[in-house]
């Protein structure tokens, strides 16, 4: 079973012991989800001739989103609050979850029924309600299996990636107490039976925001099974959390976003249900908490802002051969994949994700599939130099004695000599040598060394440059 | 024939080449580990017509340092590079990897004028050839049976999908064999592949899979760097040893000879 092969603590790039992944710990079936997940999507983005372009405006209109936050979510605030919803601004998780706890607490809440919200997972929202004895309940399929598993997602859109059908069975029979299956529509219907009993007692439903449209004051919810409507209206009051960066200007941008967005996500052209709330239901309440927690970070580093256009797809993590191989959990927090790596430092500090974006073989797979064209691998050698620079575990100062040793042996001819004979006469003996340690010894783990030629090319230069005489004439030359 | 695709990179404009004497960027590790890579790139060069001149002062373009985050450091190393080629109009280096790192990361460091524009004139191998030469014929000839390693600095940074299969789609007798995922990274990775060991040797055995699965004798690349890696894994294990590991300009001038 693949979750047994999952260690909820193990390998993970933040655990300092480890320092950085020794042991791939994804399961096979996360592996292969997200790859076929990636090859699909990227076929039905190839499908589109104007790609490119709509990546390109989403870029544009996300850029114009970001430098004005402050006007754009006023309006929507001004436009949502004249339709009855109450907009509140949380400047930390700790704030956040104090409103949602006083709603429920107003509202005599015993169950909470949640559609699938990242941000909520940033804030803890479930541990906190249960801390005060309201039970919440994940009503997408994928978190309700993690829920049940006591674990955390390990994808940002499929929270379940790494379990098959087989495992959702078992879990379902050890927690459930149903008959054990694999089909997927006993699975559904099983699942199904129980959300609706938990539609129908709870009385406050919590939803994330995948899109707050300020010319209009609606807030953008998409799903695929349906549960999210029902979370949304289903009970009497609706609390809907939302970053701070998630407000686009014009109700006219949100056709581009959701054709990027479902096709980059799911590989669908649309998803199964787009939900778009003005505002409160006669008789019924409405909350809109708008929370900050760290992303004014982003903000102050303008070569960091462009993560903030970031739309929750999840194709950077698909795409990803890193974490292909980790899977979510090893990167320790909320949000894992490239783009985890890239917003995770500065949310939760530098000092507290220093690894995270060293997690890359910089391959650029992230980058090429993002739909709004977040330059992500660049935004990981910007981190990787942050993170060396500020008090950080990856800041060592052996490494970086090593480096300042390396540009000053990089610096003239001379010593770029004496230092590679060196290195040439070290990877002659070492074969000889049966340890090896530190970084040596884990190339070598894998790999064997490349032998070590009789001369380097300069060497041979000297001796032959010379022969070396254009063939061909003509070739621009004016001959 | 080998099938062309093509997926947004990024374009860039070349100028015309004039005939100028091309200075020849040798990156550390070929320098020193692989010679005739660079003799090769040497010879390919002239046999076009190109004079070429290799300004002995040359050591590193700075990447591994850069990658680290060192870019203190990392900049004495760039600026040394630029004092050495300032004069030279091309710069030919054979690394899809090392050309990025002075092209695209050189203005990451410093965005000196100055140094940002010697970065500029540094064009990889295959994209001298095809793309500025429009020389996809060198008269190689190679009767095995061949498979392509895409690196991802030269494929997503530069743009180098095209220039490596227009080469090998002329030369005599070869028999191409396309690498099922083409476009995933081989797990080298510069300093990753000894700072996150686990993941990098995951994805090289992924890589090897997929090579093995083409029957080729030969990998090329214009990265010999992801080759080392991947090499290093392919001679580990007696059952992909027999598996060859070349770069393309070694390729080009081989004249039907395995290393």
């Amino acid at each position: 079973m693949s979750t047994d092969e999952l260690d909820l603590e193990g390998a993970q790039f933040l655990t300092r012991e480890t320092a950085g992944l020794s042991e791939p710990a994804g399961s096979k079936a996360l592996g292969e989800a997200a790859e076929r997940s990636s090859k699909h999507n990227r076929s039905v983005a190839d499908a589109i001739p104007y790609w490119q372009d709509w990546r390109e405006a989403a870029n544009q209109i996300k850029s114009y989103a970001i430098a004005h936050l402050d006007t754009l979510l006023a309006e929507f605030e001004r436009n949502i609050a004249a339709r009855g919803a109450t907009v509140l601004y949380a400047e930390t998780a700790e704030q956040a979850n104090q409103y949602v706890l006083d709603i429920a607490r107003e509202n005599h809440v015993q169950t909470v029924v949640k559609s699938k919200s990242m941000v909520t997972e940033e804030m803890e929202l479930n541990h906190k309600l249960e801390a005060i004895g309201v039970r919440p309940v994940e009503t997408d399929l994928g978190e309700y299996l993690v829920q049940l598993a006591g674990q955390r997602p390990v994808h940002i859109v499929t929270p379940a990636l790494h379990m098959t059908a087989a495992d959702c069975g078992h879990l379902f029979e050890k927690k459930l107490g149903e008959p054990f299956t694999a089909e997927h529509r006993e699975l559904t219907a099983i699942a199904r039976k129980h959300l609706r009993e938990d539609f129908i007692q709870a009385g406050m439903g919590v939803s994330g925001v995948n899109f707050a449209i300020a010319d209009t004051g609606s807030i953008v919810i998409v799903e695929n099974e349906g549960n999210a409507g029902l979370s949304t209206s289903a009970p009497a009051v609706h609390v809907a959390v939302m970053g701070i960066e998630k407000v686009i200007p014009r109700l006219a941008d949100l056709p581009l976003f959701l054709n990027l967005l479902a096709r980059s996500g799911t590989g669908q052209k649309l998803t199964t249900y787009t939900h778009l709330i003005h505002g409160a239901t006669p008789g019924r309440k409405l909350y809109v908490i708008i929370i900050d927690n760290g992303r004014s970070n982003v903000l102050k580093d303008p070569a960091a802002r462009m993560a903030l256009f970031c739309i929750r797809c999840g194709a950077c993590l698909n795409a990803c051969p890193v974490y292909r191989r980790t899977g979510g959990w090893a990167y320790g927090w909320v949000y894992p994949g490239p783009i985890g790596s890239i917003i995770t430092p500065h949310l939760i500090g530098i000092d507290q994700a220093a690894e995270l974006p060293f997690a890359s073989s910089l391959c650029g797979a992230c980058g090429e599939v993002c739909p709004v064209k977040i330059d992500i691998p660049h935004q990981l050698v910007h981190l990787r130099h942050r993170a060396v620079n500020e008090p950080s575990p990856m800041n060592h100062p052996t490494e970086r004695l090593t480096w300042l040793l390396w540009a000053w042996a990089m610096r003239t001819p001379l010593r770029y000599r004496l230092t590679m004979w060196a290195v040439r006469l070290g990877m002659r003996v070492l074969p000889w040598v049966p340890w090896h340690p530190g970084k040596l010894g884990a190339w070598t783990r894998g790999r064997a060394l490349p032998e070590v030629p009789p001369t380097s090319f300069r060497a041979w230069w000297r001796e032959h440059g010379e022969e070396l005489k254009p063939k061909k004439k003509g070739l621009g030359t004016g001959d | 024939m080998i099938e062309l695709k093509r997926r947004a990179p990024p374009e860039w404009v070349y100028p015309a080449y004039e005939g100028e004497t091309v200075a020849l960027f040798i990156p550390c590790y070929i320098d020193q580990f692989y010679p005739k890579i660079a003799e090769a790139t040497a010879r390919l060069l002239t046999d076009q017509g190109v004079p070429v001149a290799f300004p002995e002062e040359q050591t590193c373009c700075g990447q591994p340092a850069f990658n680290s985050g060192y870019w203190d450091e990392t900049r004495k190393v760039v600026h040394h590079f630029c004092d050495v080629f300032r004069d030279y109009r091309w710069i030919v280096c054979p690394s899809g990897s090392c050309t990025a790192m002075c092209r695209v990361f050189f203005e990451h460091v410093d965005a000196d004028p100055r140094v940002v524009e010697v970065g500029r004139r540094v064009v990889e191998l295959s994209e001298f050839l095809v793309n500025v030469l429009g020389v996809s014929d060198v008269g190689a000839s190679f009767p095995h049976s061949v498979t392509l390693h895409s690196g991802c600095h030269g494929r997503r940074e530069l743009g180098l999908v095209d220039p490596p299969r227009k080469l090998l789609e002329k030369v005599r007798g070869i028999t191409f064999c396309e690498l099922p995922n083409v476009e995933e990274c081989c797990g080298f990775g510069g300093t990753f592949s000894v700072k996150m060991p686990g993941a990098s040797l995951a994805m090289g055995q992924t890589k090897v899979e997929n090579i093995v699965k083409t029957g080729a004798e030969v990998v090329v690349s214009l990265d010999i760097s992801c080759l080392m890696h991947v090499g290093g894994i392919l001679r580990r294990n007696p059952a992909t040893r027999h598996i060859r590991t070349m770069h393309m300009a070694e390729l080009l001038v081989a004249d039907g000879k395995m290393r």
